[in-house]
């Protein structure tokens, strides 16, 4: 469906899944191999249909395992290429996404996630060794279409892999767009990458994340690609990307990422016009994460609140990012809807605006209605260690 | 009296030697280095060469891809003169997929060993020959995890003894070996399959053909080819260096049958192999009977 504003380029409706797809083509991707998964599915569904259209390949891996590997091999030729899944399906992937950062493999990743309870997941990472993954979270379609096109950019300026933390909600959305196709900076050539025609030729190159290079080339050996990797991390933590909203008199600074964070916006702004002096940090990256900025906000706050649909994972950022100069409650909570693949009841502006002014009023935060018969109680044989 | 009885031909020094055979002429044009890291009589050097070969005598190499697996013979990827993409253990016939797809034009292959291929990565080798990849995946089989110091692989034979199988393979307690050629020849997709061996010369010049006609497979972009290698591994097999031949024809040998298991489409059975390889074998003594051999 296409619709046309006035003063506006035509616009089509479309889910967001689409919208990250045709946003990861006008980037220039070439590859994408995945395996379907709720709520990734589409995303998958969507590159099959278009990406050969605009002449590059998707294949149907035959699992997450596969479509890492197939990725990081159109990569190594210096083409723009992707993978994904939900959250359970990268936790297969996560020996390849460590050691594609010591192979500095540009790799996007989307994740859409069942919910955010893969924060530690792209923040930290389940794989081996020290790696970072640069993270993307946009709060909506509009968002995740300059994000992906940004997520490219990003992984070849730092040939290092960029992950796009989405969900059911940023997948399933449908909105009218127009995909623009952003500009940035050059970038240099890939002279890294290899595509068979130096073979033979006694300069013939490696793409690998060990230390080793050809014979007579200069090598890093194992320790010095440590080394060299652990230097480059830090440098990229200029890669920050934050919003912030009513923090100049908060009281209460709420933070909050991704899709809720509209949520949480929405509920901010009509405490506001209640008077309710209330701020949000919204962290578009999650890793480098805005600690900065989280413990600016925090020097004038009585409080600070961190609200995610999930055990509660960020909050520990947040802990580190306020250092000690305001009380850090974590005010979100696991919520799935009946499937496991979507946001559950707790995804609500009227429970989040009650969350938040219970925080902001110093009362006990509301139960949410039908979770409490699901509270875990200690059993006698636990008592002893609870002491 | 000595009952010495020399094991060589005894120089003549009573005329002046022959020149001597410059070694590095030998050395394959594709190897940036002879040096190796391997240990005395191990097979994977030869196989190497076998490839390295090939694709020199095609007119290929300058656009070939090497997708080296995590093994002893990873060492090669630095003295290759091939453009290389490392993966993990397990993983080169996904990264060999996601290269060709991105640079059809090129010959690429994987370069594995048992426990990467058969052992970590078992699917992906047959998910990427169903598909009709048009890649060829090189396996280097020794039936044993050599760079770990000799432990049981998914192809070690029954009987062999390992550090984690000390009383030998025990069917009843590791289970069976998997046969991969022939696994592989039964799907679909994969055009040309062949088991091949480096335990002596005609052994080496048969599985060279083999590498051949693999890559021509390719190249044609008739589906995937698959090589498999058997080579020795005196190390990690625990037996004297210059037993590593016999011992490999006698085991492994006997149970991952040499030939070409699939060609043109058509796959040939175990049996077929076995009477194939003793028909050679006639030939080939008939053949030194009367004198030599012509290959």
């Amino acid at each position: 469906m296409t619709a046309t504003l006035p003063g506006r380029a035509e616009r089509t409706l479309m889910e967001g899944s689409e919208a990250l797809v045709r946003a990861s083509i006008a980037a220039g991707c070439k590859f994408f191999a995945g395996y379907p998964m709720t709520p990734f599915t589409e995303v998958l569904e969507h590159f099959a249909r278009l990406l050969p259209e605009a002449g590059g390949t998707c294949i149907n891996a035959e699992s997450e395992l596969e479509a890492v590997g197939m990725a990081w091999g159109a990569l190594a030729t210096g083409e723009r290429a992707a993978t994904g899944s939900t959250g359970q399906g990268l936790s297969l992937m996560q020996e390849s996404f460590s050691e594609l950062t010591l192979a500095e493999l540009p790799m996007v990743v989307f994740n859409m996630a069942r919910g955010q309870q893969d924060y530690f997941q792209a923040t930290r990472g389940g794989g081996h060794g020290d790696y970072r993954h640069i993270v993307l979270a946009p709060q909506d379609v509009r968002e995740g279409v300059e994000l992906v096109q940004l997520a490219f950019f990003l992984a070849d300026k730092w040939r290092n892999p960029v992950l796009v933390y989405g969900d059911y909600l940023l997948a399933h959305t449908q909105e009218a767009l127009t995909i623009e196709t952003l500009q940035f900076p050059e970038l240099p050539p890939k002279s890294w990458a290899v595509d068979g025609t130096k073979s033979g030729s006694g300069l013939s190159g490696s793409v690998t994340p060990l230390g080793v290079s050809k014979h007579g080339q200069p090598s890093f050996g194992q320790e010095g690609k440590a080394q060299y990797i652990a230097t480059k991390t830090p440098l990229m933590e200029r890669e920050v990307r934050v919003e912030t909203g009513f923090l100049d008199d908060a009281e209460t600074v709420i933070v909050t990422f991704g899709s809720p964070a509209k949520f949480v916006k929405y509920a901010i702004k009509q405490l506001r016009a209640d008077g309710h002096r209330i701020g949000y940090v919204r962290p578009i990256t999650l890793w480098p994460f805005p600690y900065d900025t989280v413990r600016d906000a925090a020097a004038g706050a009585r409080r600070v609140g961190s609200f995610e649909l999930s055990a509660g994972q960020m909050v520990d950022d947040v802990r580190i990012g306020v250092s000690g100069q305001a009380p850090v409650t974590f005010i979100g909570g696991v919520s799935t809807d009946h499937s496991g693949f979507g946001m559950g009841r707790m995804l609500d502006v009227d429970v989040i605006r009650d969350r938040i002014l219970a925080l902001h009023t110093d009362r006990e935060l509301p139960v949410i209605p039908g979770y409490e018969e699901f509270t875990y109680a200690l059993a006698p044989h636990q008592q002893e260690a609870a002491r | 009296m000595s009952t010495h009885t020399p094991r060589g031909p005894v120089l003549d020094t009573t005329v002046a030697p022959a020149a001597a055979r410059i070694v590095e002429a030998l050395r394959p044009e594709l190897l940036l280095t002879q040096e190796h890291h391997m240990c005395p009589g191990c097979g994977e050097p030869l196989a190497l060469r076998g490839f390295l070969d090939t694709l020199s005598e095609m007119g290929v190499a300058q656009r070939s891809i090497a997708v080296a697996g995590i093994g002893c013979y990873t060492s090669f990827s630095g003295t290759m003169d091939v453009d290389l993409v490392q993966a993990l253990h397990g993983r080169a016939p996904s990264v060999a997929t996601g290269v060709k797809r991105m640079k059809p034009d090129a010959v690429v292959f994987t370069l594995q060993g048992d426990g990467d291929m058969v052992n970590e990565g078992l699917q992906e080798v047959l998910h990427t020959a169903a598909r009709g990849e048009q890649v060829t995946c090189i396996l280097l089989n020794n039936g044993v995890f050599g760079e770990t110091g000799g432990h049981m692989t998914a192809t070690s034979v029954i009987g062999q003894r390992t550090k984690n199988s000390l009383d030998g393979r025990d069917a009843e307690y590791h289970g069976y070996p998997i046969l991969i050629g022939d696994l592989v020849s039964r799907l679909e997709g994969a055009a040309y399959v062949a088991r091949g061996s480096v335990h002596n010369a005609g052994a080496v010049a048969r599985t060279k053909k083999m590498f051949r006609r693999a890559f021509e497979t390719q190249v044609e972009r008739r589906g995937f080819s698959f090589v498999e290698v058997l080579t020795m591994c005196p190390t990690g097999w625990f037996v004297p260096t210059a037993d590593g031949p016999g011992y490999m024809n006698d085991t492994l040998g006997e149970v991952h049958i040499m030939g070409e298991l699939k060609v043109d489409g058509v796959v040939r059975t175990t049996d077929e192999l076995r009477i194939e390889n003793e028909h050679r074998q006639h030939e080939i003594e008939a053949a030194l009977a009367r004198g030599g051999l012509d290959t």
